[in-house]
Formats: structure tokens, C-alpha cells, sequence
């Protein structure tokens, strides 16, 4: 035991030695947390928009206003001609352009039919419908005040937002960090770590170590599964204070998850180690086989929803796409266990089949 | 002039000769543009919507069938108990309910004003937002058509009629706002790794000592260093342009000169910082973990798939050092809105003076002395 312990030890002072590796564990979860926070905002706010007024009356000017109050519009350019649209459009300096048609408040009092043109640069299409949605129910909202209140509209629209009612981005990109920070140092690390052992020969001497091949994987692993659990609590903690990411549902079970899923990377990260010969072989099959899904494949930024059937079927294959519906469903959601139990099924079958594959593929023996 | 070019030479036969890098560098276009593309999408369709119609009359059953009619949502159940929808957004299999209430049309037809209430699963903000917007338009339209069958009494109340044109891209198209940023990423990665692993394997493996005692200048070691993986990446450029162009029906409207100049420009600043940081780093796995790190920053605020406009002030300022939150901007405004010359110089300049302080920068890095 007193071996063992030594080693841990030793491997401990390995990692912490690279002032890079320092970085990469705990540098990475605060500025992404801080990125995702702060700067990367997907809500809209001071849209650059022009305005094509060929009526110029009392109605167009108040509309005009009511558009640019909401906070949502800043106006770029007061425009004379459809012809000036297209350079601003090409130069990317506004994202909309309104056109209120010739007399348009005489046909709106008169014949109470206006027309109003809404042109968006959809180059960027969520923007672009983002922003003629706003659009109009300002439009809407305008037409309701200046008419009968009973004229309105007939059907009202009331919604609620469940889980997340002020729509916090927190709340997806805390969960989301958490699988992302545990894969990078559970699966990558610990497979280059071991493989660099191998790279340099001294695996060998390790192995003819009175320590078993398993304390020698223990011993290894230990260190990882160690920060990574840190990382969580950190992250969690984080997300808590500073971005108010709830936790509704059990703690324990939250942590419970994130310990399993930790195991299931790690048993990802010997597994790899078993396959690749060279610290340059296992980093690429761990970035492109495991950070990318990800990042990409687990539902973290993009909806697997809406993604072609087949990297529907891929992403089922990802481990950190069970773990995050099952972490998400814990903490924004409050459910028990009964709720999860097939992602944590799932997460266990997946560790099994890891350690059956890393225990046939290790090798004792020198090649 | 030579020297350079017996470098080139000499870094082309390497790399040809290593079969992991000639195959990377075929495949990896591939790959990204198929995968990425489909993957990273916020396109909207088939919202998980269910019903619980608790009127039960034609004019239920009509708005119901408005929305069955829309491409962006799919019915996943109609009921008329209210807990029973809030389990199905618990377990994932509803993301939006509707909820009709007992005396909808009655409502409509005596009061001309009726309630509906939709709840949306909302952990995702981004998307529970478009999915209101979608639900906001079908309903709009499903009271627009019903105005008529009512009888308006005295005057008829002023009303404007809004119509929208979406430039660029009628259809909204995800995948044709997504593929030229992912040609971005494309280049960044392959340029950034490659110059950075080449020169610290190099290092490791020794032969760089050789290189430093023959009389090579040390801009003709960096631009030797630098050309080939310049040629790669504009060649891999074109490669996976061709595919966005062919499979995505990617426009390109914009000409190939301004498009190919910038990228150059931009392959040699991004070149630029992976030779530096091959400079200060002893290993592979250094270069790595402090690549990951600039270039996860780099894409996530590179306005790839968030508006940099969004972003606070300081962010925006950030973005001045970000090469590929240039990048990003001109290749969507030259291929999908044919922008020229003129309209990106602002972003040449910038890019160009960049280019141009990190390669000397790596120059100077660069110890020719052990």
C-alpha cells in the first residue's frame, strides 16, 4: 500500500510539473465559463437596422420611434432609395432594412391598408427571423394601440417558459462544460499519459516494478479522477453563485453522475491508451473520436433534434450525450432517478464494455 | 531565394512521404464539411409540439391542423389533461404544449377575444425563443384568417399589412450560413496544427540542429517553413469549397480573387502563431494542449454561430486580436452577398498588419542556438 501511495504521489507531482497541463485543467473551465457568460450572447440587442421612409408623415415617424425604443433596433442610416440597400447590406453594416411605402399614414387612416416592407440580410437566417419576428409584433403591437381595444386581434397569446424562466444561457452551457472539461482530463490526459510512458520505455520499468500491472493503471488514473472530480464541483459551484445555474434535484445523484461518467471517460482514455503506440496517435483519435462528438454530437450547443438520422444514430454512440441529459435532468429539472435510469444504464453498460476491451488489449509483455 | 525554395521542396517531400499527413489532409476536408455541417445546425424543424384541447371544437381542431400543416412542428400527442403535457416536457418527449382552453371558441365567437397559452421547455434559451416565434407566426396567421368570418361592426379598424423579403437567403437556409464559417475552421485547424506540430517534431526528433548549423537565414527558415503549408491550405480551401458549393448548393457570389487573397493573407497569420508557438514549446503534446486552448477561444468568439454584434463591448474589442473572427465575417459577406474589394479593406488591412507582427514575431522567436 505504502508502494502504491508513493506512486500516486509521484504521478501527482508529474502532472502539476507542466505549467501547461496547470492550464489545460483548470484554465479552460474558467475561460470557457467566462466566455459562454459573458461575451458569447445569442439574444439580440442594438440591431443595426436603416430605415426607407417614402412617406415621411405623423404615422410612419411614430412607428419609426416605436421600432427604435424597443431596444432592440439602433437605427444606421436613414435611407432615400431601394438602391442604397444593397452596399449596406454588402459592406455588413446593418442586418435590416424597413420600408414604409408612399403614403403610408394616408392609407393607413384612410383606406386602412398600409404596406410595410420588412428586408433582412439572411445571410444569417436565425438572425434574420429573430428579427422580423420582433419586427412585426412591434408592427402588431403599434396597430392594436391606435385602434379599439376590441378590434384587436382576436386570439391573445400567453407562454410560459419552464426550467428556465428569464431564458439564461447558464443553464446550457454550465452542463455542457462540465462533460466537455471531464472528457478533456478523464480521456485525454490520462491516454496520453500512459501512452507517453510506453512512448518513452518507461512502462518498462514501471512493469518490473514490484507493482502490479493494475496498481500501475490505478496509480495512474487516480490523479485524473481526482482534478476531474474537483473540476466538477468547481464548475457546478460556479455556474451556482456566479451565473445562478440551479440545482434542483439531488445533489448526491448529481455528483453520482458526473462519478460515473468520470470512470467511463477514464476507462475511454486506458482503452485508447492499449490501442495507440505514440502520444501523437492517441491525442488525435481523442480530439477527433472524443472532443468533437463532444462538442458537436451531445447536444451540448447544437439540438441533436435537428440533425440528418444518421448522426442522429452516431450520437447515441456518445457517451457525454447520455451523461448531459441525465446531468440536465438532475439540475434543471429537479427529476429522480426514476427519470434517468436509462442514461445511467447506459452509461454503465458503456463503462463494462471499456474495461472488458482495456483489460483483453493490456499488455505485461514487452513487444 | 534558392535556400527558400530548397526548403519547400524538401518540406513537400516529407510531407508526402508521411502517409498519416498526405491522408489528413484528403480526408479531413471531407469529413468536416459533411459532418460539421449537418451537425452544427440550429436550423428548427420539427418542434416536438403537443396539444391539450380542452374545447374540443372546430376551432381547435382547426389551429391544430394549421400547425400540423407548418414544417417546423410535428404533433407528439393531443390531450385534454394538462399534467399529463407537463410530464411529456419532463421526459423529453415535448418541447412546446398548447393549451386550448375549455372555452376557446366560444370565447372567439361572443367576446371576439379568446386566450391560448403555450409552455416551452426553455433550458435551451436560443431555441425556445424561435420555437415561440414559429408558434406566435401559425397563430397569427390561423386569427388572420378568421377575422373575416366575423362581422366587424362600424368602421373598419386601420390595419397594415407587413411584408417580409429575406435577401441572400430566401429559404433560410442554415447550412449555407453555416458552411463558409466551417470553411473557416477548416483552414484554421489543418494551417495551425500542421505548421505547429512540424516544427517542434523537428525539435524532438533532433533534426533541427542539423537545420540550424547550415547558413539558413532564419525568415528563410520561417517562410520555408511557411509556404507549403500555405499551398496545402488554399488547396484544401478550394477542396471543400467545391463540396459546400456542390452538395449544400453553397452560392458563391462574390469573385475568387478577393476571396483566395484574403484567405492567403489569413493562412499566414494563422501559419504565423503555430510557428510561434512551436518556438517556445519542447513537445508535441505542449503544442497541442496550448493550441486547443487559443483555438477553442478563437472559434467560440469568432461569431461562427453567435453574432459578434451580440457580444459586449469588451468582447468585440477582444475579437481585434481573434484572426478568425476576420476571416469569418469576409468569406460569409464575399460568398453569400458578394462583397468586393471595397467593402472588405477595412478587414484586409487588419489582417495583413496581423499577418505581418506575428510572423516577425515568430522570427525573432525562433533561436537558432540550442
Amino acid at each position: 500500500m505504502n508502494r502504491f501511495s508513493a506512486f500516486i504521489i509521484k504521478e501527482f507531482r508529474h502532472l502539476l510539473r507542466d505549467f501547461r497541463t496547470v492550464i489545460i485543467i483548470f484554465g479552460i473551465p474558467v475561460i470557457q465559463l467566462i466566455l459562454f457568460g459573458y461575451v458569447i450572447n445569442t439574444d439580440l440587442k442594438n440591431v443595426r437596422i436603416a430605415i426607407l421612409d417614402l412617406s415621411h408623415d405623423e404615422i410612419s415617424t411614430a412607428l419609426t420611434n416605436k421600432l427604435l425604443s424597443s431596444g432592440y433596433f439602433k437605427l444606421d442610416n436613414e435611407i432615400q432609395s431601394e438602391s442604397q440597400i444593397e452596399p449596406l447590406f454588402r459592406k455588413g453594416k446593418i442586418k435590416e432594412v424597413v420600408v414604409f411605402e408612399k403614403d403610408f399614414g394616408k392609407n393607413f387612416l384612410r383606406t386602412s391598408n398600409a404596406n410595410l416592407q420588412i428586408i433582412t440580410d439572411a445571410s444569417d437566417p436565425n438572425t434574420a427571423s429573430l428579427l422580423e419576428n420582433y419586427t412585426q409584433n412591434i408592427v402588431l403591437d403599434f396597430v392594436k394601440k391606435s385602434s379599439e381595444p376590441n378590434a384587436s386581434l382576436p386570439i391573445t397569446v400567453e407562454h410560459r417558459m419552464f426550467y428556465n424562466e428569464n431564458l439564461s444561457s447558464a443553464n446550457m452551457f454550465v452542463p455542457g462544460t462540465i462533460a466537455l472539461i471531464l472528457m478533456l482530463i478523464s480521456a485525454l490526459m490520462t491516454s496520453v499519459s500512459i501512452t507517453r510512458e510506453k512512448e518513452n520505455r518507461t512502462m518498462e520499468v514501471l512493469l518490473v516494478s514490484p507493482l502490479r500491472p493494475i496498481q500501475i493503471i490505478l496509480g495512474k488514473v487516480i490523479p485524473y479522477l481526482l482534478l476531474a472530480f474537483i473540476d466538477a464541483l468547481v464548475i457546478v459551484g460556479v455556474g451556482y453563485f456566479v451565473f445562478g445555474v440551479p440545482v434542483r434535484g439531488s445533489v448526491v445523484l448529481l455528483f453520482s453522475i458526473c462519478l460515473l461518467f468520470i470512470l467511463l471517460a477514464l476507462s475511454i482514455g486506458i482503452t485508447i491508451s492499449t490501442i495507440a503506440r505514440t502520444q501523437q496517435v492517441a491525442m488525435l483519435i481523442s480530439l477527433a473520436g472524443l472532443m468533437l462528438p463532444t462538442i458537436l454530437l451531445s447536444g451540448f450547443i447544437f439540438p441533436i433534434e435537428n440533425m440528418p438520422k444518421i448522426l442522429q444514430w452516431v450520437s447515441v454512440l456518445m457517451p457525454p450525450r447520455w451523461f448531459l441529459l441525465a446531468l440536465k435532468d438532475v439540475m434543471l429539472k429537479g427529476v429522480g432517478i426514476t427519470y434517468i435510469w436509462k442514461e445511467i444504464l447506459i452509461m454503465l453498460i458503456m463503462l463494462a464494455t471499456f474495461i472488458m476491451i482495456s483489460v483483453k488489449k493490456f499488455k505485461i509483455r514487452l513487444e | 531565394m534558392k535556400t527558400i525554395i530548397y526548403i519547400v521542396q524538401k518540406e513537400f517531400l516529407q510531407i508526402s512521404r508521411n502517409k498519416f499527413l498526405s491522408r489528413a489532409i484528403i480526408l479531413i476536408p471531407i469529413i468536416q464539411m459533411l459532418v460539421l455541417v449537418y451537425a452544427a445546425t440550429f436550423e428548427m424543424k420539427n418542434i416536438k409540439i403537443c396539444f391539450v384541447d380542452q374545447d374540443k371544437s372546430t376551432s381547435s381542431v382547426s389551429l391544430i391542423e394549421k400547425f400540423s400543416a407548418s414544417p417546423f412542428f410535428k404533433i407528439e400527442g393531443l390531450t385534454d389533461n394538462i399534467e399529463e403535457a407537463k410530464e411529456k416536457i419532463a421526459r423529453n418527449e415535448a418541447d412546446v404544449v398548447c393549451l386550448i382552453p375549455p372555452k376557446f371558441s366560444h370565447d372567439l365567437t361572443t367576446l371576439k377575444s379568446a386566450n391560448i397559452q403555450i409552455l416551452l421547455n426553455s433550458i435551451n434559451a436560443s431555441t425556445a425563443q424561435l420555437s415561440l416565434g414559429y408558434c406566435n407566426a401559425v397563430i397569427m396567421s390561423f386569427s388572420g384568417e378568421i377575422i373575416p368570418h366575423q362581422v366587424m361592426v362600424g368602421n373598419i379598424p386601420p390595419s397594415i399589412a407587413v411584408r417580409t423579403r429575406h435577401w441572400y437567403n430566401p429559404d433560410l437556409n442554415y447550412k449555407i450560413y453555416m458552411a463558409p464559417g466551417i470553411l473557416v475552421i477548416l483552414v484554421t485547424v489543418i494551417g495551425w496544427l500542421m505548421a505547429g506540430m512540424n516544427l517542434v517534431s523537428e525539435k524532438e526528433t533532433g533534426t533541427i540542429e542539423q537545420l540550424n548549423v547550415t547558413p539558413i537565414k532564419k525568415y528563410e527558415f520561417i517562410l520555408g517553413k511557411l509556404i507549403p503549408f500555405l499551398i496545402i491550405g488554399l488547396i484544401d480551401l478550394a477542396f471543400g469549397m467545391a463540396i459546400a458549393h456542390f452538395l449544400f448548393k453553397m452560392p458563391i457570389e462574390g469573385s475568387l480573387l478577393t476571396l483566395f487573397v484574403f484567405a492567403a493573407i489569413y493562412l499566414v497569420a494563422v501559419l504565423g502563431i503555430g510557428l510561434l508557438i512551436s518556438t517556445v514549446s519542447n513537445t508535441q503534446q505542449q503544442v497541442l494542449f496550448v493550441s486547443f486552448f487559443f483555438v477553442m477561444v478563437f472559434i467560440l468568439m469568432s461569431g461562427l454561430f453567435t453574432a459578434v454584434e451580440n457580444m459586449p463591448g469588451w468582447g468585440q474589442k477582444l475579437d481585434l486580436i481573434n484572426p478568425a473572427a476576420y476571416f469569418i465575417r469576409v468569406i460569409r459577406m464575399v460568398l453569400l452577398k458578394g462583397s468586393g474589394f471595397a467593402d472588405i479593406s477595412k478587414e484586409l488591412i487588419s489582417i495583413s498588419v496581423y499577418a505581418v507582427i506575428i510572423n516577425a514575431l515568430a522570427i525573432w522567436r525562433y533561436r537558432k542556438t540550442v
